[in-house]
């Protein structure tokens, strides 16, 4: 039977929300990409379900809802370590596990990581806004409501697919959550802004991830980057880090005063007036998005050959996540 | 490598894997401006397999793409193609629109709220407005509304958050308006707030942090995710890159009638297509932007 209304938020945890693969084609008017910021993790947690890799799943930062059932599901959670529990009994992680109606899924602290992505069989039937279910909060779009999920929300949920709860991803598929990370970069964009000790200093630096860490960006304490000094061009503003304000990369890296590097996810500000330095190769966003605050982060620079071997080893990743979740 | 006469060539950057980020100048201005936007318009019409997002900015422009689809060395040879193509675009003739924004100069919810931040401005014992006009010379605020609302603005990039346009006047340099941005960001900002920043004007889109010094508020909506109101039944948001606009200093009292046709639904914002060609404007802003600007007559 498909319930309309399926599940009900009994407590929101500290920040969820509907999220997919995300939305193409708006980031010129400044609306972003978003959805899951760990999009492995994603595509793992609904492939363990029965849904299509890229369906909508509930995305929960540091500490997971509780979430009442009103009709029967699979459900799979993967990502950060919460465990999740079945009116209280602990279920697996990187696992599908059967709800019954009247069940409430919890989640124990997290352990690890950051995000953990909640997947139910199929999929949290959200109205598509622009091609996605994904939440922009920013700019209250898409989602629930175009916001995190508040007590009392009732979540659709789509037609299920025959799914069987027991499915598991094998342990060299899941990934390494640890508090010391590198983060691979292409250099670029404007990096000639800093002088060869501020670029040394950015490569060499172990970085502190700060609390400042959400869908948007993720900020880092370090030491500050040398800058070239410059006559600023007009436009640019006065700081030796202003540029004219300048469409930003998903994944960029900007220094605002030449201080705490921020790298933009996908709920990033589409543009502004501080200088990129660097930006991270697309698969190693899923790092970004399990580091919590005083993660220690390394940038490591390669090019853009590295860059794109380093996207087909993800690719291949990908493919032996679903041929070992397939039928 | 030289791929126009008379401008200088680009800067190609990329954006790790699925982004390349062109710079058509280090320093603002429309020229550079419309060389991005005619580059990105050339490339929309292309539109080759694996080109994902075509975003036009003030002096740069990038694009976000797969690589899987489309080798990076062929997509950087087929922007290079397009800037030769281009060239400075000063003959290129844009079909984009003239927008009439009313805006409530020195109203009281800007007031109020840069009146909670002047620990964060240059000049506490000022308004912004004040400190903006008497920085850029003008006797008076009311003399610097003037400046502000008397020739249209084009808009050069559309984004930061969704829907916020940032906007370039169409005057010679030497009589732009420059503002610093406030030294430590606001954590407020009302929605629909006329801001500065820089050499651009804005219109924030949503409630928010912001770092623009705050000149007035507009009635006018610019971004409804609900897609409710009559101006935004095709899409969310209302600004597009280049739309021409022109901001009409209104009273608190039209301010509220304008109010409540938003919110009876029967506002519109009044628009009307042209067609832009640098070069005419480059010749004579003063006299082209008063032809411009009859169309909203």
């Amino acid at each position: 039977m498909i319930a309309p209304e399926l599940i009900e938020v009994v407590k929101p945890g500290l920040s969820t929300t509907v999220q997919d693969a995300g939305r193409t084609g708006y980031y010129h008017l400044g609306i972003p990409p978003s959805g899951a910021l760990d999009q492995y993790s994603l595509r793992a947690a609904n492939l363990l379900v029965g849904n299509p890799a890229g369906a909508a799943v509930l995305e929960a930062v540091y500490m997971g809802p509780e979430l009442a059932f009103a009709a029967d599901a699979v459900v799979a959670v993967t990502g950060a370590a919460m465990v999740p529990k079945v009116n209280g009994a602990e279920q697996p992680i990187w696992e599908s596990f059967p709800v019954s109606a009247g069940d409430v899924l919890s989640f124990a602290y997290l352990t690890a990581g950051a995000r953990a992505y909640i997947a139910v069989s199929g999929g949290i039937d959200v109205p598509e806004v622009l091609g996605s279910r994904s939440t922009y909060a920013l700019g209250a779009l898409g989602g629930f409501s175009g916001r995190p999920l508040a007590a009392g929300d009732r979540l659709p949920v789509g037609a299920a697919p025959p799914a069987s709860p027991g499915r598991s991803v094998p342990a060299d598929l899941r990934p390494n959550l640890a508090k010391d990370v590198e983060v691979r970069v292409v250099m670029g964009l404007y990096d000639h802004r800093l002088t060869a000790a501020g670029r040394a200093t950015f490569l060499d630096t172990t970085w502190d991830l700060t609390p400042v860490a959400d869908r948007i960006g993720f900020r880092y304490a370090g030491p500050e980057l040398e800058t070239v000094p410059r006559e600023p061009p007009f436009g640019a503003g006065q700081d030796p880090s202003n540029i004219v304000d300048a469409p930003y990369p998903i994944g960029s890296i900007q220094v605002p005063g030449s201080v705490e590097p921020i790298i933009l996810h996908r709920d990033a500000v589409s543009g502004g007036g501080y200088m990129m330095i660097a930006t991270v190769l697309s698969g190693d966003l899923d790092v970004v998005a399990q580091s919590a605050p005083k993660t220690r982060t390394r940038f490591v620079e390669v090019d853009l050959d590295g860059a794109l071997a380093a996207r087909a080893d993800h690719r291949k990743r990908t493919r032996r996540l679903a041929e070992a979740l397939a039928g | 490598m030289t791929a126009t006469t008379g401008v200088a060539p680009a800067r190609y950057s990329w954006g790790g894997d699925e982004f390349v980020f062109v710079e058509l100048a280090e320093e603002m201005s429309l020229q550079a401006n419309y060389r991005a936007m005619a580059i990105t318009k050339k490339l929309s019409e292309a539109r080759p397999d694996g080109v994902l997002e075509i975003c036009p900015a003030n002096a740069s422009y990038q694009v976000r793409f797969d690589p899987d689809v489309l080798e990076p060395a062929e997509l950087l040879a087929l922007l290079q193609d397009l800037e030769r193509q281009v060239g400075d675009a000063h003959e290129l003739a844009l079909p984009t629109r003239v927008l009439e924004i009313p805006v409530l100069y020195r109203d009281p919810w800007t007031t109020e709220t840069l009146m909670r931040f002047r620990d964060r401005h240059q000049d506490p014992d000022a308004t912004d407005i004040e400190y903006a006009a008497r920085i850029n010379g003008y006797p008076s605020v009311d003399d610097f509304i003037a400046a502000h609302s008397g020739s249209p603005w084009f808009t050069s990039m559309v984004g930061f958050v969704a829907g916020l346009p940032f906007k370039f006047q169409m005057v010679p340099r030497e009589r732009q308006i420059v503002v610093p941005k406030y030294l430590r960001p606001r954590t407020d900002t009302p929605k629909q707030t006329v801001g500065y920043g820089g050499c651009f004007s804005c219109i924030y889109s949503v409630r928010g942090a912001g770092g623009y010094q705050m000149f007035g508020i507009t009635p006018a909506p610019i971004y409804d995710p609900s897609q409710t109101l009559p101006d935004f039944t095709d899409f969310m948001v209302l600004f597009r890159p280049a739309d021409i606009v022109k901001f009409t200093p209104i009273d608190r009292e039209r301010y509220d009638e304008l109010l409540a046709e938003v919110e009876g639904g029967t506002f519109h914002v009044k628009a009307r297509p042209v067609e832009f060609h640098l070069q005419s404007f480059l010749d004579d802003p003063d006299g082209y932007n008063a032809r411009l600007l009859e169309v909203l007559k």
